[in-house]
């Protein structure tokens, strides 16, 4: 069936071609000058070779339909061999390469011509550039072995070539399309399968360095296309490693990397000695040993590397942080050391004096070994990195490794610490997230404890926040450290009393975790004394509220610590439980009434049940698609209010009931639309009513957009969905428009219009196009011929017609669905006292908001600032105020710069976040557009915005200037 | 035999004083001219009369190199070029040349008015001393003379401090300087590339140490000063004013930012403000971050640093001081620390060293009574803390240095003799290169082995090159043509240019030989014998045979002539020119062998 559609939809392709020269009367919409004689014409008309540069020049800023492709190529080709310029034929083996990428052209017919002119080509940079021009041939009919052999063959002839460039297109084409295969078995064609691995391996020792990283590249290029490689690379790796030039090493780096992921359990042997190792092993001291090498890059690579070699022994991950300190020949103990024997001593922060860290017994200096200790010391050495990349590498891999092995975490913790003091905040931030994502596998000790939060008083919003996470999900020893902790986040409270949303929330965590820490604490917490009542805080304190959520937290857990609350901590309980019942928990409280019965413990929420009903409910709609209209709307108008009141129960089924709902309401309009009596009546009487029908169709349009792009997790087959709809919607419209406007020309104009839009859609859902049999769409696109050839009045009514004739789409679910939403933290808008400013002048406003389900927010959350005099003015936030604590979750934090003449009044002005959208950035791109500065704006263009957020209003008063 | 001499004239198996003679290619170099600080006679400067008794030094010395300010790099300079007398060239990196008068002023006061030294240097010696100095930028290769060039590599260490190479045609020295391999607040990592010297003259100050990490020594002295200050007590850190002094500024000054502080932090003045204002200048010789935003601000406009006066060590509350002199011997820092000895919420930081007999030897090693000059007893309940933060390489950042030049051998200076055996034997063992450590006055002499660039003619190599298959480098290739050494330079040239060049006239030189043949024939079907064979045998050479009956191989001649006397022998003679000669012999060697016998019944 499918193969019988895409026919037909070639047939009527080509159908339209060819009544464009028919029918001279009509409009054209598709009008395309032959591309090949144009620039057939342009190029005998240049007199030079800069001019026919120019020509080509031209060519290629505009795109080329795949079936005009062919004639251009050859166009090209014949002036390729009457070009006596080397830099013109560069720019035409360029465009064969570019054409040949055209979607839609099999570029096997210029295959022959290519190696051909390959072979009389005597310009080494055409002969490069030709070589990737095959390659992308290569590249494009990646199913053909024989071509692919042939090509294989063009590049090893090639590979004695004096220029570099030439070696390395050669070698790029080996990596890209040497065959996979064992060699020995002979092709039909009696071409014999090369070894393309040792070809390329004999490459590793070219005197050019760039041919020598060509050469490790497409060794790798052929392992990420299935090619095991052999073990006996890694040697020659190896010697990579001390080559004189950056990106060799950088590139051997990678590749003893994967030698050691892809044997890890082979045993090499340590040369100069005759014991052996295991490669993984082997391979990790190697890399490391590059964390101090000369070039950053090189060091950034290997330090990358290092965290994904999870096989490795234990014994020499441990040493990477291992660095054996002497002073004067005397072994002496690290500052990490000495810190963990002070504190297992007992003795904790005692002024240190002078020749504490006095170096101890005597190192046997045959025993001390500079370098080549393998794996020694390479953490050290890469978290102390010069460059702040090495630096962030580091921690990454730190964090990597620390994940896969818990005795490794403990150790590496002491690092992580050191790196939360870093000049540069990027690498601060980095160590802390990390800590975080290690903290399931560590507990901390006080002393690291008391480092962790000194960096509490930071000034920095981010490492604050960052570091109220870690603290949220840390493991603490002691009571001394709950309290030591409790007391830093108080003295951050004061310091910024903006935290406080993010200190609570990381109290009740810290509470909930250790409840039994907590529990001795709470008669100094509560200051409650055992003979005299002591004096009721103050409600309202924030720190005061931040202690009760540590403190009901942990009661949660641990029943008996209610009874040491005095009265007044139950009544400020209830009215916690009340006004912040997202940070204090529900307390089965003895003796006393439960203050919330609501929610008891009891009662897990069943998904099964629910889910089962939002099935069902659908399926109901879905069946019942021939019912008369009145029972179908009904049917509609129910399940809308039972999806909407599931989504807001069951907040892990609100999308996908939201997202029903929307497309259920879509159809509802379209049916109520269509359900007008008035449809029949003559269009001069229709013209007062067809507002409700215009209406529909623009809310349709709408909540088609809302459902595109305010939903995360959408699929395609939701999306063909949901234009489709959008389709029906456009159609409406058309009719509409129709029956009330009496110009013939507008109408004509929307009639040709809406056809392009068929076509568009027909061109980017090509692929879906089968499983929408019996739509209006696929009615429609039997009807094409038809409705281009015909009237716009015929049109009309044609699209009536089957408007009413189309079926209901089923609308499958996808797996994962959540609605994008906002909140705006800050401005609160609770303020009374106005921003005043002078007018004409600006005033930064501070926008805190946070988002959850937002793809790629840094291109589509914009903020809208809304004036009371109907101005409206959008900003477009930095990308750098964006901020990702989580999965799916952003935060936006940026300065808004509001400005207006002068009022006598203050006014409110709102505030509110909108998601812009732009539906064409659906259309498929083509190679010729890649990185042209016309696609660059065509990419950031709006279409559209969605608001979705509740506005927020604004107190503020421009002042008349002062003279 | 050429040879690289190297003498220390201070600096060997010794700290301070750093003097280094370097003979190479002919050209001799002198590299830092420094003053020793632990003596005050004449062995304070290195003995210059090494170098010649009588003669002007400008003669004997092509160049003398500073590789940074401090003045046990550059102590001696006035002295050295003013009062022995040196005229030429001093070459030192930007900053250096910036900041080294300053500090020799500060010396020379120190010397003249506060000691009362005569014959000292005056401030017009060092103004014109300085008038001789030529910077050099980094990575810039300077041409000495016209075989001589010097390149400065980045060092670390100290602002400006910079290693150098010095090269004579293949033959070059690299010589470090002071350097440090781990970045600190303000500086970067030394970085060299792999330039493969002769000779690497490495200092070796913590041969025998490898350090902890910095940041724990960062996040103690940071823990501490901010702990003092939030208990409202009294910071004071004594300091030298140049090098760790900025440092220790940056790390406050950053903390004090991030931390949003406000205890005042103030900085005693002088000489500091005067270089500090270099340090703003200087922004491409500092560190990354440092570099990367100041644009934004330039981290040496301190925001929280201040100047110093004495009346504010009287002022209550909590503030932090940088004082002069480092070892609490004398100055500001002695003043201010009676002031604030008796106050337990108080704290000094020692951040380095301390000589025995200075106040800060003595509160470091735990005296809590100090006698002071007129026998006032002085009781310190304020807390004293040391830290130790020094910018030389440590013993594996000295091999990593190392390993990064690739050098033939290491030399090894500043440094104390017994830690240099150390690590003289572990550079020997892991490098397998040979290691020194002249001590000074000795001389060390190191063969080497240049190699001599020859020019080759573009043509004369594609025209070989075509003959074979590709260079391979890992086989030597056989190669005709002509050396012409003319005027200190060789060139390779094709045999007919040079004879072109010089102007000779070609000479031929032609072998010829007689072979006897028996053959009863006549000389035309001998030499159509002789040319049937020879061309069944030479099947990849051009054989022809001559309508006057000679018959040619390639550019061999071969006649047949009947014997005078014999008729039933033939001579056949053989002819051929100096270049066939392998065929040439070749070929009379097949034609002694005779010929095959005749095919029967041919005639």
């Amino acid at each position: 069936m499918a193969a019988h559609l895409k026919k037909r939809v070639y047939e009527e392709f080509t159908k339209v071609v060819q009544q464009q020269e028919e029918i001279t009367t009509k409009k054209l919409r598709l009008t395309k000058p032959s591309k090949s004689a144009a620039l057939h014409i342009d190029l005998c008309k240049a007199t030079s070779p800069a001019d026919a540069l120019q020509y080509l020049l031209q060519f290629a800023r505009k795109p080329v339909e795949a079936e005009s492709v062919e004639g251009v190529v050859r166009i090209l080709l014949e002036h390729y061999y009457k070009e006596n310029d080397p830099s013109v034929r560069l720019k035409i083996a360029s465009l064969l390469g570019l054409l040949s990428k055209t979607a839609g052209f099999s570029p096997d017919c210029i295959m022959d011509d290519a190696i051909n002119i390959l072979q009389n080509e005597k310009s080494h940079q055409v002969l490069a550039q030709l070589l990737d021009t095959l390659l992308a041939i290569g590249t494009k009919l990646s199913e053909n072995q024989a071509i692919q052999m042939r090509l294989v063959d063009v590049a090893c002839k090639h590979l004695t070539d004096t220029s570099h460039g030439v070696r390395n297109k050669c070698l790029q084409l080996l990596g890209n399309l040497g065959s996979l295969e064992k060699s020995g078995t002979k092709d039909a064609e009696g071409l014999a399968i090369r070894d393309v691995q040792k070809i390329i391996g004999d490459y590793f020792s070219d005197q050019d360095p760039r041919v020598r990283t060509a050469a490790i590249k497409a060794m790798l290029q052929l392992h990420e296309r299935g090619l095991k490689l052999h073990q006996t690379i890694y040697n020659q790796a190896c010697k990579l490693l001390s080559d004189d030039y950056e990106q060799v090493r950088s590139a051997a780096v990678q590749l003893i990397w994967v030698v050691s992921q892809l044997y890890p359990e082979s045993i090499v042997p340590i040369p100069s000695s005759n014991e052996e190792i295991r490669l993984v092993d082997d391979a990790f001291g190697k890399i490391c040993h590059m964390v101090s090498d000369g070039s950053w890059v090189v060091r950034v690579q290997a330090a990358k590397l290092l965290g994904s070699m999870e096989q490795v022994s234990s014994h020499f991950l441990e040493q990477t942080l291992d660095k054996k300190l002497m002073s004067d020949l005397r072994r002496k103990r690290t500052a990490h050391e000495r810190a963990k024997e002070l504190y297992s001593s007992g003795e904790f922060s005692s002024g240190r004096k002078w020749g504490d860290d006095a170096p101890k017994e005597e190192v046997d200096t045959g025993a001390v070994n500079l370098i080549q200790s393998g794996a020694c010391g390479a953490f050290v050495h890469g978290l102390e990195d010069e460059m702040y990349e090495v630096r962030i590498a580091a921690v990454e891999a730190l964090c990597m490794l620390a994940q896969s092995s818990s005795s490794f975490a403990e150790k590496c913790l002491d690092f992580l610490v050191d790196m939360f003091n870093d000049e540069i905040e990027e690498v601060r931030l980095q160590s802390i997230h990390t800590m975080r994502k290690i903290s399931n596998n560590i507990t901390l000790r006080e002393d690291q404890l008391d480092t962790i939060l000194g960096v509490l008083e930071d000034s920095s919003r981010d490492i604050r926040e960052a570091l109220h996470e870690l603290l949220c999900c840390a493991n603490v020893s002691t009571k001394e450290g709950i309290h030591l902790a409790l007391v830093e986040l108080l003295k951050n409270l004061t310091k910024y009393p903006t935290d406080r949303d993010s200190i609570w929330k990381c109290l009740k965590f810290l509470g909930s975790r250790h409840p039994t820490l907590v529990l001795p604490l709470v008669p100094e917490l509560l200051s409650t004394h055992p003979f005299f009542d002591t004096a009721e805080p103050d409600m309202d304190d924030p720190a005061y509220i931040a202690v009760l959520v540590l403190i009901f937290n942990a009661a949660k857990s641990c029943p008996t610590m209610p009874a040491l609350f005095s009265d007044h901590t139950f009544r400020h309980y209830a009215y916690l439980r009340d006004s912040l019942s997202h940070l204090v928990p529900a307390l089965r409280l003895s003796g006393r009434k439960l203050v919330s019965s609501a929610v008891s413990p009891n009662i897990t929420p069943h998904e099964d049940p629910s889910h089962q009903f939002l099935q069902q409910s659908l399926e109901r709609v879905y069946s019942l698609q021939h019912l008369d209209p009145q029972g179908t709307q009904e049917l509609l108008e129910f399940t809308i209010r039972d999806l909407q009141r599931l989504g807001e129960l069951q907040s892990e089924l609100a999308g996908v009931a939201d997202f029903s709902a929307a497309y259920l309401r879509c159809q509802l309009l379209l049916i109520k639309a269509l359900q007008e009596k008035l449809w029949n009546v003559a269009a001069p009487l229709y013209l007062k009513q067809s507002d409700l029908a215009s209406a529909a169709a623009k809310q349709i349009m709408e909540e088609t957009y809302k459902m595109e792009f305010m939903y995360s997790g959408v699929e395609n087959k939701q999306v063909v969905i949901i234009h489709h709809m959008r389709l029906q919607a456009k159609a409406l419209q058309l009719i509409v428009t129709a029956r009330t406007t009496r110009g013939v020309d507008l109408l004509f104009g929307m009639c040709e219009k809406f056809l392009q839009e068929v076509d568009f859609f027909q061109r980017c859902f090509i692929a879906d196009l089968p499983h929408l049999q019996d739509s209006f769409v696929d009615k429609l696109l039997d009807l094409m011929p038809r409705l281009i050839t015909s009237k716009p009045a015929e049109v009309v009514k044609i699209l009536q017609t089957m408007l009413r004739q189309s079926t209901f789409l089923h609308l499958p679910l996808p797996e994962q669905i959540h609605k994008a939403s906002a909140t705006i933290i800050e401005p609160a808008g609770e303020s009374d006292n106005p921003l005043r400013f002078t007018s004409g002048l600006v005033v930064a406003l501070d926008v805190d908001a946070t988002l959850e389900h937002v793809q790629d927010p840094q291109s589509t959350v914009k903020v809208q600032v809304l004036y009371p005099d109907g101005q409206a003015q959008m900003i477009h936030p930095k990308p750098a105020d964006f901020r990702n604590p989580g999965p799916g979750r952003h935060r936006l934090i940026t300065q808004v710069y509001l400005s207006h003449t002068a009022w006598t009044e203050p006014c409110q002005v709102e505030v509110r976040l909108l998601l812009a959208y732009n539906s064409n950035s659906r259309i498929p791109k083509s190679p010729w557009m890649e990185g042209g500065e016309i696609s660059a704006q065509a990419e950031t263009s709006i279409e559209g915005t969605i608001p979705f957020s509740k506005p927020v209003k604004v107190y503020i008063m421009p002042k008349p200037t002062r003279r | 035999m050429p040879e690289i001499r190297v003498t220390p004239l201070g600096a060997g198996q010794d700290v301070g004083r750093s003097c280094i003679l370097v003979s190479i290619g002919g050209k001799n170099v002198m590299l830092d001219c420094g003053m020793h600080m632990g003596y005050n006679d004449d062995r304070r400067f290195p003995d210059f009369s090494y170098i010649t008794r009588n003669g002007r030094l400008t003669d004997f010395l092509d160049c003398v190199i500073i590789s940074h300010f401090h003045l046990d790099h550059c102590g001696a300079l006035p002295y050295f070029s003013e009062m022995v007398g040196y005229d030429g060239p001093i070459y030192m990196t930007h900053p250096t040349q910036a900041i080294c008068p300053i500090l020799l002023e500060d010396y020379r006061k120190i010397a003249v008015d506060k000691k009362g030294e005569a014959n000292f240097f005056t401030s017009q010696m060092i103004k014109d001393c300085m008038k001789k100095v030529v910077a050099v930028r980094l990575h810039q290769t300077v041409q000495v003379d016209e075989e001589l060039q010097i390149k400065a590599y980045y060092a670390g260490h100290v602002l400006g401090a910079a290693m150098f190479q010095i090269k004579v045609g293949s033959e070059s020295v690299v010589y470090t300087g002071d350097y440090n391999m781990t970045p600190d607040r303000h500086l970067g990592a030394a970085w060299i590339d792999k330039c493969r010297p002769n000779l690497l003259i490495t200092e070796s100050t913590y041969a025998t140490t490898i350090r902890d990490s910095k940041r724990c020594r960062e996040r103690d002295f940071l823990k501490k000063v901010h702990e003092t200050v939030e208990r409202g007590g009294k910071v004071l850190i004594p300091v030298f004013a140049l090098g760790r002094a900025q440092e220790l500024c940056i790390l406050l000054e950053t903390f004090w930012e991030r931390m949003n502080l406000k205890a005042p932090i103030y900085f005693s003045t002088g000489l500091t403000e005067k270089a500090n204002h270099y340090y703003k200048l200087f922004i491409t010789w500092t560190n990354q971050k440092i570099r990367k935003t100041f644009v934004q601000r330039n981290m040496f406009e301190f925001k929280h640093i201040k100047a110093f006066d004495r009346a504010f060590a009287d002022n209550p509350g909590p503030m932090v001081v940088f004082a002069t002199p480092g070892m609490l011997h004398a100055g500001q820092s002695l003043q201010i620390f009676r002031k604030w000895a008796g106050n337990e919420k108080n704290m000094v930081i020692m951040p380095g060293y301390c000589v025995q007999g200075t106040v800060g030897h003595k509160i470091l090693s735990g005296q809590r009574k100090l006698e002071m000059e007129g026998r006032q007893v002085l009781e310190i309940r304020m807390q004293v803390e040391y830290m130790s933060f020094s910018a030389h390489a440590d013993a594996k950042g000295i091999m990593q240095l190392v390993g990064q030049a690739e050098p033939e051998s290491v030399l090894l200076v500043h440094g104390e003799a017994k830690k240099m055996e150390f690590l003289k034997q572990k550079i020997e063992q892991e490098f397998r290169v040979s290691c020194y450590m002249p001590a000074n006055g000795e001389t060390v002499t190191l063969p080497t082995s240049p190699s001599i660039p020859v020019g080759i003619s573009l043509g004369l190599l594609k025209r070989e090159m075509a003959q074979g298959l590709l260079p391979d480098a890992k086989k030597p290739r056989l190669l005709h043509g002509t050396l012409i050494m003319k005027d200190s330079n060789f060139r390779l040239v094709s045999s007919e240019q040079a004879l072109k060049e010089l102007g000779l006239a070609e000479h031929q030189l032609r072998f010829t030989c007689r072979v006897h043949l028996h053959d009863s024939r006549k000389e035309q079907e001998t030499a159509a014998r002789v040319y049937s064979h020879l061309k069944s045998l030479l099947k990849d050479h051009c054989v022809q045979h001559l309508p006057d009956g000679s018959v040619t191989v390639e550019s061999i001649l071969i006649q047949a002539a009947a014997h005078s006397e014999d008729p039933g022998t033939k001579v056949l003679l053989v002819s051929w020119t100096y270049q066939d000669e392998e065929l040439g012999s070749y070929l009379t060697s097949l034609l002694k062998k005779g010929l095959p016998p005749a095919p029967s019944g041919g005639s």
